[in-house]
């Protein structure tokens, strides 16, 4: 027999833009400050680290992105996008005030209040996939009795590609952190490390005895990271990834994002390398 | 046992063999048996073992032209997407074509699509493929479980019937209005060749249609795209059809809705038909291919028509005549651009 | 619930009956001679067909397209984005004449859209009759999918012809509401008995092609050697998934014309390069191959390892209608030899 469904999936929140800020020298990458208008929708959000929501504009579509904001901040949900379709692009043209619609919080997230509780985290990331990655180590730093320490790899092709710089600059100046920026080639006014996140990856080299790796960035920067990790003594278990596919209906129905058996919108989009190892290579 | 057939299938398995053999090629592309009666599959035979599977018959109705290009791209060696082909010759591949097949091959050629040089044609001159679904209405739409092909007749079986039906008339309706049963060029011929046909009428279907009023033509075309499914087997089934992005299918800008609104489909239709004109050989793989029956070869039919009055022209017979719609000349007919105040019932 | 007898010389008053309480459709010849589905008026009992019709009852569930919802579509106005849900825009149906295959697509393509209301609504909405099968046909394997010709998984109703009659058998409260009139009556003990014996000579040995499947290793199934050689022929067009039953993927859009705007969904298909395609261009199906085989896979390997049964009702359609004669048979043939 049918069930009785009351609630509809597909429908977004009404939200407003509160805040855009430019990131990358090209202008390519901005973050949006989102509010939801109601006040009974922003009691109800309640995401985890990793986890992401689609954004809708009104004529134009939907988008999956990553929540770059940690449950624990307060005033609004981060979203920083790249503009590549058509949605994005419309985005971009977007400005304080522009109504938006937010569908989520969807998909599993980073563990953080289970599996990497009481861990040494390491957190390598590359380009503009440190998003999520951002909301997790904020939400980390909140809590940051809860873990043990915390390393940060993180590089851009330029200085100026570089996301929430002055957060960086600030995490640079903790002593309970412990972090890498880089970037790929030598720069004008760069006096940081230079190098592709691999490479740093393999001299910063952290120990594995009760370590977790999350790690964000274009699979080619996945591939490399791993075996100076492996090298170190690494397993494939202690690796948490965060895939990316076409995505539509966020809720594993549509069939767009499959990898296999698994929907990367309903099961991850955060999977152990292990769980990856398992599936065909179709992300 | 169409005798015919017979050794038509047989001359091809051997020139495939021996072309396989001596590593002339590195695949052979024709047709093996199918799963169900009047269904052939296209297959690649990439050893003499395999050219053994290989088969002919009246149910060859899709044309071979439109798996060429990706089959030699997937013998050449592993590259990058952008990266150039390597130096030298590269392998080769064989295919089977009949007159329509080949003249479409002459195309894709011009188009630079296919390199001639790399493909060993297996002539054969085409007796007219047979409609499967032509077969059933013949028997009444009647399940058929069998169907056994003599020279000029089927004996059609099914639960508790056998009926012997002419094959020429479940001959699909382009076969009947083909001229060039022949392929164009070839290499090497299985079976010999029959010679152009006569045909005074060939056009009579697009003219029963012409004869409308601009509102029952309406009409008419649109009752004939009304079950279409969107599935786009008339357009991937088709050697003219290659655009690595469809109109239908960009979202920037986004032509055409995607799903199945009747304007939307009609839109998709009669931009297909267009792209088609001058380009289209009337191979008949479209109305073949889609489930739903639908009539769309009348609509390039139609096309095919209006190039032979406008430019006299009949694509892939020669290998170096210019396409018509892909070139300029000063003395180019446009009659047919519709402007202000000589709007109406246009042919 | 008691099984009841319309005679047949009846059966046309209580079509017509139904025809005014509810919007009926049945499979009706078409000029092109095909059966598809059309509204009745009741002036016509439909002749049911052997086998199934052209398009499966999927359209009946997953319209072509389907409106989300709908919303004022000037993106810079801040009253602008709230969407508004679509009345529902139909009246209780019963499809009349349903084969068992798809009235059981029903019930699987229900798993997967377990939270879609769009779905349940208008399964709430919709009464299948079920005719059930006597004879097979050429391109029919319902018993090698874990249905059967006389299955009533998904029906809420069954139907058996018998001589001057039709044997009826609600399956469901649906089923039920639709013998609450007085053509009607009680089967004879005869009447019973035939269709009892019907239904054993129609069930034939069920498959447990599921569970077979399931037992064995996703991996190796994926890097079957035969992948290459089905894909060889196809044309990657979406005839097999349209037509399938349970083929249930869609894409989602926003249409927008003069400041009003609706979000649909519509009908996909993973035969299709853009499926998969990243805005980036990075495809991770990007070959035929791959999605050939993820069609496959997901009916017969990924779909029964998430819910149990294979994704696939056996209806036969994707056979009958592949231009180029791709065999899901042969394939699940392959697959159980791995």
């Amino acid at each position: 027999m049918a069930e009785e469904v009351t609630m509809n999936p597909y429908l977004p929140y009404p939200a407003v833009i509160d805040a855009v800020t430019v990131e990358s020298e090209d202008g390519n990458l901005k973050t949006f400050r989102l509010v939801l208008e109601s006040r009974q929708d922003r009691e109800k959000w309640n995401h985890t680290p990793g986890q992401f929501a689609m954004l809708s504009i009104a004529g134009k579509g939907e988008i999956p992105i990553g929540i770059a904001s940690s449950p624990t901040e307060k005033g609004g949900l981060l979203f920083t996008v790249n503009r590549a379709g058509v949605v994005t692009t419309a985005l971009h043209k977007m400005n304080v005030g522009d109504p938006i619609g937010v569908r989520g919080p969807l998909g599993n997230g980073f563990p953080v209040d289970t599996d990497l509780r009481a861990k040494n985290i390491v957190i390598i990331a590359g380009g503009f996939a440190f998003t999520t990655l951002r909301a997790t180590l904020i939400y980390m730093l909140e809590h940051r009795q809860e873990y043990g320490r915390i390393t940060v790899i993180y590089g851009a092709r330029t200085p100026g590609m570089l996301l929430y710089k002055e957060e960086l600059r600030a995490w640079q100046e903790r002593d309970d952190l412990d972090v890498h920026i880089t970037v790929d080639r030598e720069a004008p006014g760069w006096d940081g490390l230079v190098g592709f996140v691999p490479t740093i990856a393999g001299q910063v080299c952290p120990s594995p005895d009760n370590s977790a790796a999350l790690i964000c960035g274009p699979p080619i920067m996945i591939k490399f990271t791993m075996p100076p990790l492996v090298k170190a003594g690494w397993t494939d278990s202690q690796v948490y990834l965060s895939l990316e596919n076409r995505m539509k209906c966020g809720i594993g129905i549509c069939g767009h994002c499959n990898v296999g058996p698994v929907y990367v919108c309903k099961d991850g989009p955060v999977f152990t390398r292990e769980e990856v190892q398992k599936l065909p290579v179709e992300f | 046992m169409s005798i015919v057939n017979q050794k038509i299938g047989g001359e091809i398995q051997t020139i495939a063999s021996s072309l396989l053999e001596s590593g002339e090629v590195a695949a052979f592309l024709g047709y093996t048996k199918g799963s169900l009666p009047g269904m052939m599959r296209p297959y690649v035979a990439r050893d003499s073992g395999e050219a053994g599977n290989l088969s002919w018959s009246s149910f060859c109705v899709i044309n071979l032209a439109n798996y060429l290009p990706a089959l030699l791209r997937s013998v050449e060696p592993p590259r990058r997407p952008n990266e150039p082909p390597p130096e030298g010759q590269l392998p080769k591949v064989g295919v089977v074509a009949t007159g329509c097949w080949s003249r479409n091959m002459v195309v894709q050629v011009q188009e630079n699509q296919i390199d001639r040089s790399r493909v060993v044609i297996v002539g054969v001159s085409s007796r007219g493929m047979v409609d499967r679904r032509k077969v059933e209405r013949l028997v009444g739409n009647r399940e058929i479980t069998a169907i056994e092909e003599e020279d000029n007749v089927l004996i059609v079986r099914g639960k508790g019937f056998e009926e012997t039906i002419n094959r020429w008339d479940a001959v699909r309706d382009n076969c009947k209005t083909c001229l060039h049963p022949d392929p164009v060029i070839y290499d090497e011929l299985a079976g010999g060749l029959s010679g152009d046909r006569q045909i005074p009428d060939r056009f009579h279907e697009v003219e029963e249609i012409e004869a409308l009023s601009v509102d029952e033509r309406w009409k008419w075309f649109q009752e004939e795209i009304s079950s279409c499914l969107r599935c786009y087997a008339c357009r991937n089934v088709c050697p003219l059809c290659y655009c690595p992005t469809c109109f239908v299918d960009d979202s920037r800008p986004q032509w055409v809705g995607k799903s199945t609104d009747e304007v939307d489909t009609a839109l998709f239709h009669i931009l297909r038909a267009y792209h088609c004109a001058g380009r289209c050989t009337d191979c008949g793989s479209c109305e073949s291919a889609c489930p739903m029956g639908i009539r769309m070869r009348l609509f390039t039919k139609k096309l095919q028509k209006d190039v032979i009055e406008l430019y006299g022209f009949e694509p892939g017979l020669e290998a170096d005549a210019p396409l018509p719609l892909s070139t300029y000349k000063v003395d180019d007919p446009e009659d047919f651009i519709i402007t202000a105040g000589k709007k109406g019932d246009q042919k | 619930m008691k099984p009841l007898v319309v005679e047949k010389a009846q059966a046309g008053s209580w079509l017509r009956k139904l025809c005014q309480e509810f919007d009926v459709f049945g499979p009706v010849e078409t000029k092109k001679g095909f059966y598809n589905w059309k509204r009745l008026d009741g002036t016509i009992v439909p002749h049911i067909p052997q086998g199934v019709a052209k398009v499966s009852i999927k359209t009946f569930f997953f319209p072509q397209p389907e409106v989300m919802f709908e919303f004022d579509a000037r993106p810079t106005d801040p009253e602008a984005f709230r969407p508004i849900e679509p009345h529902c825009d139909f009246n209780p149906r019963v499809l009349f004449g349903v084969r068992p295959c798809d009235a059981r697509s029903v019930a699987l393509n229900a798993m997967p859209y377990r939270e879609d209301p769009y779905f349940q609504r208008k399964r709430k909405e919709t009464t299948i009759v079920a005719f059930l099968c006597e004879e097979g046909c050429l391109t029919c394997f319902c018993t090698l999918t874990g249905g059967s010709p006389v299955g009533i998984e998904g029906a809420d109703m069954a139907v058996t012809e018998l001589e001057t009659g039709f044997f009826l058998e609600p399956v469901t409260e649906k089923g039920l509401r639709l013998l609450d009139y007085e053509f009607f009556r009680k089967p004879t003990a005869q009447e019973k008995s035939i269709a009892q014996e019907r239904k054993k000579g129609a069930q034939k040995s069920v498959e447990d092609t599921a569970s077979k499947l399931r037992s064995k290793d996703l991996m190796d199934l994926y890097n079957a050697h035969f992948w290459a050689a089905v894909a060889e022929s196809c044309i990657n067009c979406g005839a097999c998934t349209f037509l399938c039953p349970t083929c249930y993927c869609f894409d989602i859009q926003d249409e927008a014309l003069r400041g009003k705007g609706r979000r649909i969904r519509y009908w996909d298909s993973c035969m299709f390069p853009l499926f998969t395609q990243h805005a980036s261009g990075h495809n991770p199906r990007g070959e035929k191959l791959k999605r050939v085989r993820n069609r496959f896979m997901h009916k017969l390997k990924y779909f029964p390892d998430r819910f149990g049964p294979i994704s696939c009702v056996g209806c036969g359609r994707c056979v009958r209608d592949c231009p180029v004669n791709i065999d899901i048979r042969q394939v699940m043939e392959g697959l159980m030899e791995v």
